[in-house]
């Protein structure tokens, strides 16, 4: 049994959870990993404060795509104060996997693009240049 | 299926393997396979030794010192410059400009003869099969200049254009910057054939050699180049060496690269006049015993042969690759026959990212490198984010490959693919 890619990790990857666009989106962040080529896209749909639905569109690899279908699952129905404190290690310990430091950016990239979306950011700060 | 290699290694390679130390590691229980020497090489014996005995017997700052440490390590420094002139067949060793690696080669060059000699209209003639080293400088100069940046693109074999190289050449042309030998598929260009109607057509010509020297024989004079370059650390150095060689009338005619100590002649306070070549290019204390382990390491592959360790490589090409193409969901990128290649074998798996891919094969043992390999305009012609490239080298043997191939087959079943 492969201590990385569990079958519950293939399975977000081949079959990944709220996976395609978001009709009536109110809130969406695009991020990418250059040096991979992931992209991932995470769309949001707040009201009230809640986040109503939530999905993403992705291409990568399958430690990014599981990790962004497993985050959108945990998110649906929380306070958006409640996603927007969701931290890295919270992202790892959840995914359940020894994350090799070479592929800690791939595992946090959903992450990555749901804060930019909850926090309602236009480009990362510091990485302005992708807004461009 | 039976297939043999193209020849019998003439290498002795258990008694070369024997030299690398690094090379009876295990990784996770598992022997070291390393196939990724198209991004690095291990380093032998001899060159650690060599390093070594600088820092244990004389080592003192080079050109400086009038003492007896600082002449001896200055003279085996000079001797490493002319052991490299000799396995480029350079013209002078006075040619040879001892720098990092090829990317500080290249700039060296756009800084000090491309900013003279590139004016607004000019254009600049290079491939798709560019590391980034040799395209995002002169992509950046031709925007400070206002120069034009033409890029040859390749067939589905990976094979550069040679028509397409022909027109952008017709249509005007300043500098011509060419890999000798692309990191990302293998593919070896007709550099000298391609030099020469360059040349006709008004060009000076870099190439980009740092997937060459290490592999192949190369000799600057057969080429027809103006400027070579090369990375010490894929060919047995260590990382912190390399080289640019250029013709004597060019670098004379260049105005420095880095201002500082040991690159002058004299200096006023209103004026500085250089140093002759090549220490013009050597501003501050170089990495003189990077250097000096480039001295060795030249010393280790000209004693192998440098075209028995090519005909090597392409043995394990002739092996390796009818087994990757026979693995349903296998695409191999780059040229598929042993003509003009290099040992890179680049290639992906349906289904399975990259990155995965080499997760999975390092829990084999197997060291590959996956990603863009720094070729990001290749990557985008190949119509992929990325490929997995295993790399060859004089070490690697057959049943490296099989380890390899076994790799595929595990990441295939992990997968489920």
């Amino acid at each position: 049994m492969d201590d990385m890619y569990r079958d519950y990790i293939l399975d977000h990857y081949k079959n990944p959870r709220n996976s395609g666009p978001l009709e009536g989106a109110t809130h969406t962040y695009h991020d990418s990993n250059p040096l991979c080529g992931d992209e991932l896209t995470m769309q949001l749909r707040i009201s009230d404060g809640h986040v109503d639905d939530v999905r993403f569109i992705g291409k990568g690899c399958a430690i990014s795509q599981a990790s962004a279908s497993i985050l959108t699952e945990e998110v649906k129905g929380k306070t958006l104060d409640e996603v927007k404190a969701i931290d890295r290690d919270h992202v790892l310990a959840n995914l359940g996997i020894p994350i090799s430091p070479a592929r800690v950016k791939c595992a946090l990239l959903g992450l990555k693009a749901l804060k930019g979306a909850a926090w309602g950011l236009t480009a990362w700060p510091g990485e302005e240049v992708k807004a461009k | 299926m039976a297939v043999t290699t193209r020849a019998e290694s003439r290498l002795d390679v258990a008694r070369i393997r024997a030299d690398f130390p690094v090379l009876s590691q295990t990784v996770r229980g598992k022997p070291l396979v390393y196939l990724d020497n198209a991004a690095t090489s291990q380093k032998p014996r001899q060159v650690i030794e060599a390093m070594s005995r600088v820092f244990e017997e004389h080592n003192a700052n080079i050109h400086r010192g009038v003492y007896e440490f600082s002449e001896r390590t200055t003279a085996v420094f000079e001797e490493a410059r002319a052991k490299v002139a000799g396995l480029i067949n350079a013209p002078s060793e006075r040619e040879v400009i001892f720098v990092r690696n090829a990317t500080e080669g290249v700039n060296l060059v756009a800084y000090a003869w491309g900013r003279d000699n590139l004016k607004r209209g000019d254009r600049i003639v290079t491939t798709v099969l560019e590391h980034h080293s040799d395209f995002v400088p002169w992509q950046q100069l031709a925007m400070e200049v206002g120069a034009e940046v033409a890029v040859v693109d390749i067939d589905d074999d990976g094979r550069l254009r040679r028509d397409q190289l022909s027109a952008e050449l017709r249509k005007g042309v300043k500098l011509l910057a060419i890999t000798h030998t692309s990191n990302g598929l293998g593919t070896v260009n007709p550099v000298k054939e391609i030099a020469a109607e360059a040349h006709a057509a008004g060009a000076t010509v870099l190439v980009d050699a740092a997937q060459a020297v290490p592999h192949t024989p190369v000799d600057v004079q057969d080429l027809g180049a103006d400027f070579l370059v090369f990375s010490g650390h894929k060919m047995l150095a260590p990382p912190g060496s390399g080289g640019v060689w250029g013709r004597t009338a060019l670098l004379e005619n260049m105005r420095p690269f880095l201002y500082g100590g040991d690159m002058i002649s004299r200096v006023t306070i209103s004026l500085t006049e250089w140093n002759e070549l090549p220490w013009k290019f050597e501003a501050g204390t170089s990495s003189y015993v990077d250097a000096i382990g480039l001295g060795a390491a030249v010393d280790y592959l000209q004693e192998v042969g440098l075209a028995r360790i090519h005909e090597h490589e392409l043995g394990l090409v002739s092996y390796v690759l009818p087994r990757l193409q026979d693995i349903p969901g296998v695409t191999v990128y780059g040229p598929k026959t042993l003509e003009d290649r290099v040992g890179v074998v680049s290639f992906n798996i349906e289904g399975i990212h990259p990155h995965d891919v080499a997760t999975i094969f390092d829990r084999e043992g197997v060291c590959v490198r996956a990603g863009h390999h720094c070729n990001q305009p290749l990557m985008t012609r190949l119509g992929v984010p990325a490929t997995t490239r295993a790399s060859f080298y004089l070490y690697n043997t057959t049943e490296e490959c099989d380890a390899l191939v076994g790799a595929v087959h595990a990441a295939k079943k992990v997968f489920g693919v």
